[in-house]
C-alpha cells in the first residue's frame, strides 16, 4: 500500500499545495487501492478514467498556484448523489442503467472546489438499512475483523456502508454520505472513522435520491474531525433549488476546531443508558465524559424524556415519506420496466421486481399509515411526538452547549446477523434517530476498540446550526482518544 | 390492531407493488411486527401538541411563477425504458 494513502485530507492538501506530490500521483495510488480492495464491494461503480482526467485538471490549476479548498483531493461519492453522465443506482434494481443528465448540488460544490471523483459507493437500497445488506449489488464488507471471529465478514453499518468501508480501507481519502436516521454516524462508528451529519437544511438535497425528505441530510465521512470539517465547509451552502435549504451562514469550522472545550457545558442524557447495552459501550461513554472533564468541560446530567419513543416515531415518518417519494419509480421515466397487460399491471410488476424486500416493506408501511382513516392515528401522532422530542432537546440546550452519547448500541455485527426480524435491525439507530427527528447536527468520532477489537464511536450533538461546537467537542474527543488503530488489512497493506 | 392478508393485499395494490400469494403471509407478519412496534406511541400524551413538520421553522420561500428551466426534451427522456418523438411510451390505456 502506498504511503500516500496514509495522508489525511488536511495533510494531502498541504502536500499538494507545496507541490511535493501531484493530484495525479495521489489519485493513481487510490485507484490502485480501489482495485486491491475490490472484494470489500465498497464501490458500485469506479470511475478511474474520469478521476485521472479531473486530477490532471487539478494539477494544472495547482501548478499555477490556483485551486479550490479541495483541489486534487480524491473522493468517493455515495451512490445516492446524482452524478452527470455517471451511473447512479441508489443500490436499487429499479434504477437499472440510470445515467443522470444533471449533477447534484453537493457534488457540484465539491467539484467546483477541485475534488476528484473516484467512484460511487455502495449503500443500503434507497438508504434503507443499518448494515448495507439490502443493496441490490450485494453487501459491503467492513475492513475490520473481530479477534474472536476473525473468519466472519462484518457489516460496515449503513446505509452509507460503502463510503465508510472505503474511507476505513484507504480506498478513498474521504467520502460523502447521507443520514436520514443515522446513516452517516452509525457506519462511521462501526468502521472506525469520523462521520458528520449537519443541521437539516445545511446541505442541499437537490440531486440526492430522496428517501424521507424531512430527514435526509448529506454530510462528510473522513478519517479525522478536521478532514470532515474541511469537506463539510465545501458541501454546505444555500441552494435555491432546494426549498428547505437554509440561508444561515455556516460558521468557519476550521477556526472552531481547536478552540477546546474549556468552559463548555456538555449534557449527558440518562435515557441513553438503555437496557441490554453492552458494558463496553457504557465504558467508552464514561471514558468520553472523563476526557471532556479533563479538558475543562463541565458535565451536566440531563434528561431527554421522550427518547424511548424516537424509533417508533421514525418508523412511521420515514416510511410515510418514502412511500410518497418512491411513487416516482413507475417504469416509465427511468430505470427498470417489467411489462404487464395494462398500465397498472406494468407499474405493479416493475415495482415488485425493482424494489427489494426492505424497500417493499417500508413502502407498504408508509402507504398504510398515510391511508384514509389511519393518517391521524399514525402519521399525525408521530409528528406530535416528534415535536415533543424536539422540545426535549430545546430544553436541554437551554442549559448545555453540546450533548455526548454513544453512537450505536453495539460494535459491528457479522453479515447475516440481526436479519431475522426487521425491528431488531432498526434498534441499531436508537441513539442516532432522535437528533435526526429534531434536525440537529451530530458527529461520530472513533473513541476506542471493543474487547474483540472492533471500533466504537462517540456521538456529539449540537444546537441547530451550531456545527462549530460539534466539531470543537468532536476534535477534543479525538485528541484525547488518540485513536490510531487501523484494520489489519490496512496495517499489512 | 393487526393486519390480515386481505388488508395487506389491498395496501400492496394501493402502493402498486405486486405481492404474490406465496409472499403475502410473510409480509403480513413483517408489517404486523413493525406496526406492533410503532403502536407504543399510543402511550404518549400529545394533547395540545402541534405536529412538527419543519425542524428549521423556516417558511418555504416563494418565487415568481416564471419558466426558469427546460427546453431539453431529449435529455429528459434519455433514460426512459421506451420513448418516441420526445414522448414517454406506456402500455395502451385506451382501446
Amino acid at each position: 500500500m502506498s504511503d500516500l494513502l496514509n495522508l489525511t485530507l488536511a495533510e494531502a492538501r498541504a502536500t499538494l499545495a507545496a507541490k511535493d506530490i501531484s493530484s495525479t500521483e495521489l489519485t493513481q495510488a487510490y485507484i490502485a487501492r480501489m482495485e486491491a480492495t475490490a472484494d470489500l464491494n465498497a464501490y458500485i461503480t469506479t470511475t478511474p478514467d474520469k478521476a485521472l482526467q479531473m486530477a490532471e485538471q487539478a494539477d494544472a490549476r495547482l501548478a499555477k498556484g490556483e485551486g479550490g479548498a479541495l483541489e486534487g483531493i480524491p473522493l468517493a461519492i455515495k451512490d445516492l448523489f446524482c452524478t452527470e453522465g455517471v451511473l447512479t443506482t441508489a443500490a436499487s434494481h429499479i434504477l437499472d442503467g440510470f445515467i443522470p443528465p444533471y449533477e447534484s448540488t453537493v457534488t457540484t460544490n465539491l467539484w467546483n472546489a477541485g475534488a476528484v471523483l473516484l467512484g460511487k459507493t455502495n449503500l443500503d437500497e434507497f438508504a434503507m438499512g443499518s448494515s448495507n445488506v439490502t443493496s441490490y449489488y450485494g453487501p459491503v464488507e467492513n475492513p475490520w475483523r473481530s479477534t474472536d471471529e476473525p473468519d466472519r465478514k462484518r457489516v460496515p453499518g449503513g446505509s452509507s456502508g460503502g463510503s465508510a468501508a472505503a474511507v476505513a480501507a484507504r480506498s478513498a481519502l474521504a467520502a460523502t454520505g447521507t443520514d436520514t436516521g443515522g446513516s452517516i454516524r452509525q457506519p462511521a462508528s462501526f468502521s472506525g472513522i469520523v462521520g458528520m451529519k449537519p443541521t437539516y437544511g445545511r446541505c442541499s438535497r437537490w440531486g440526492i435520491v430522496a428517501f424521507a425528505s424531512s430527514l435526509d441530510q448529506a454530510g462528510p465521512m473522513a478519517r479525522t474531525v478536521e478532514d470532515a470539517a474541511l469537506m463539510l465547509q465545501v458541501m454546505a451552502g444555500y441552494d435555491p433549488k432546494d426549498s428547505t435549504s437554509a440561508a444561515e451562514a455556516m460558521p468557519d469550522l476550521s477556526a472552531a476546531l481547536n478552540q477546546g472545550v474549556k468552559g463548555l457545558k456538555i449534557g449527558v442524557p440518562a435515557e441513553y443508558q438503555v437496557d441490554g447495552m453492552p458494558e463496553e459501550i457504557t465504558k467508552v461513554w464514561r471514558q468520553g465524559i472523563d476526557w471532556l472533564k479533563a479538558e475543562g468541560a463541565e458535565i451536566v446530567d440531563i434528561s431527554l424524556p421522550h427518547t424511548k419513543y424516537a424509533l417508533a416515531t421514525y418508523y412511521i415518518i420515514a416510511p410515510a415519506e418514502a412511500s410518497s417519494n418512491l411513487a416516482r419509480y413507475d417504469g416509465v421515466r427511468y430505470g427498470l420496466r417489467v411489462d404487464g397487460d395494462s398500465l397498472a399491471e406494468m407499474y405493479a410488476n416493475t415495482r415488485a421486481a425493482g424494489f427489494g424486500e426492505e424497500v417493499q416493506r417500508r413502502v407498504l408501511v408508509g402507504t398504510y399509515v398515510l391511508s384514509a382513516g389511519y393518517y391521524d392515528a399514525y402519521y399525525l401522532k408521530a409528528q406530535k411526538v416528534r415535536a415533543l422530542l424536539r422540545r426535549d432537546f430545546d430544553q436541554a440546550f437551554e442549559t448545555v452547549d453540546a450533548i455526548l452519547t454513544p453512537t450505536a448500541p453495539s460494535d459491528a455485527f457479522a453479515i447475516g446477523d440481526n436479519e431475522d426480524d426487521p425491528v431488531k435491525m432498526y434498534l441499531n439507530d436508537i441513539f442516532t434517530v432522535p437528533a435526526s427527528l429534531a434536525g440537529l447536527p451530530g458527529i461520530s468520532v472513533p473513541a476506542g476498540l471493543s474487547e474483540r477489537g472492533l471500533p466504537m464511536g462517540l456521538q456529539v450533538l449540537g444546537r441547530m446550526f451550531d456545527e462549530g461546537s460539534v466539531v470543537r467537542v468532536g476534535r477534543a474527543l479525538e485528541r484525547a482518544a488518540d485513536f490510531t488503530a487501523v484494520p489489519t488489512m490496512v496495517r499489512e497493506g | 390492531m393487526s393486519l390480515d392478508k386481505a388488508t395487506v393485499a389491498s395496501i400492496a395494490n394501493l402502493a402498486r407493488i405486486k405481492v404474490p400469494d406465496d409472499r403475502l403471509e410473510a409480509m403480513v407478519g413483517d408489517l404486523n411486527a413493525i406496526l406492533g412496534f410503532v403502536e407504543q406511541l399510543d402511550a404518549v400524551d400529545t394533547a395540545g401538541v402541534e405536529p412538527l413538520a419543519s425542524v428549521t421553522g423556516h417558511t418555504l420561500p416563494q418565487r415568481e411563477d416564471a419558466i426558469t428551466d427546460g427546453g431539453y426534451q431529449a435529455r429528459v427522456t434519455a433514460n426512459a425504458p421506451e420513448s418516441t418523438h420526445g414522448f414517454y411510451v406506456v402500455p395502451k390505456v385506451v382501446e
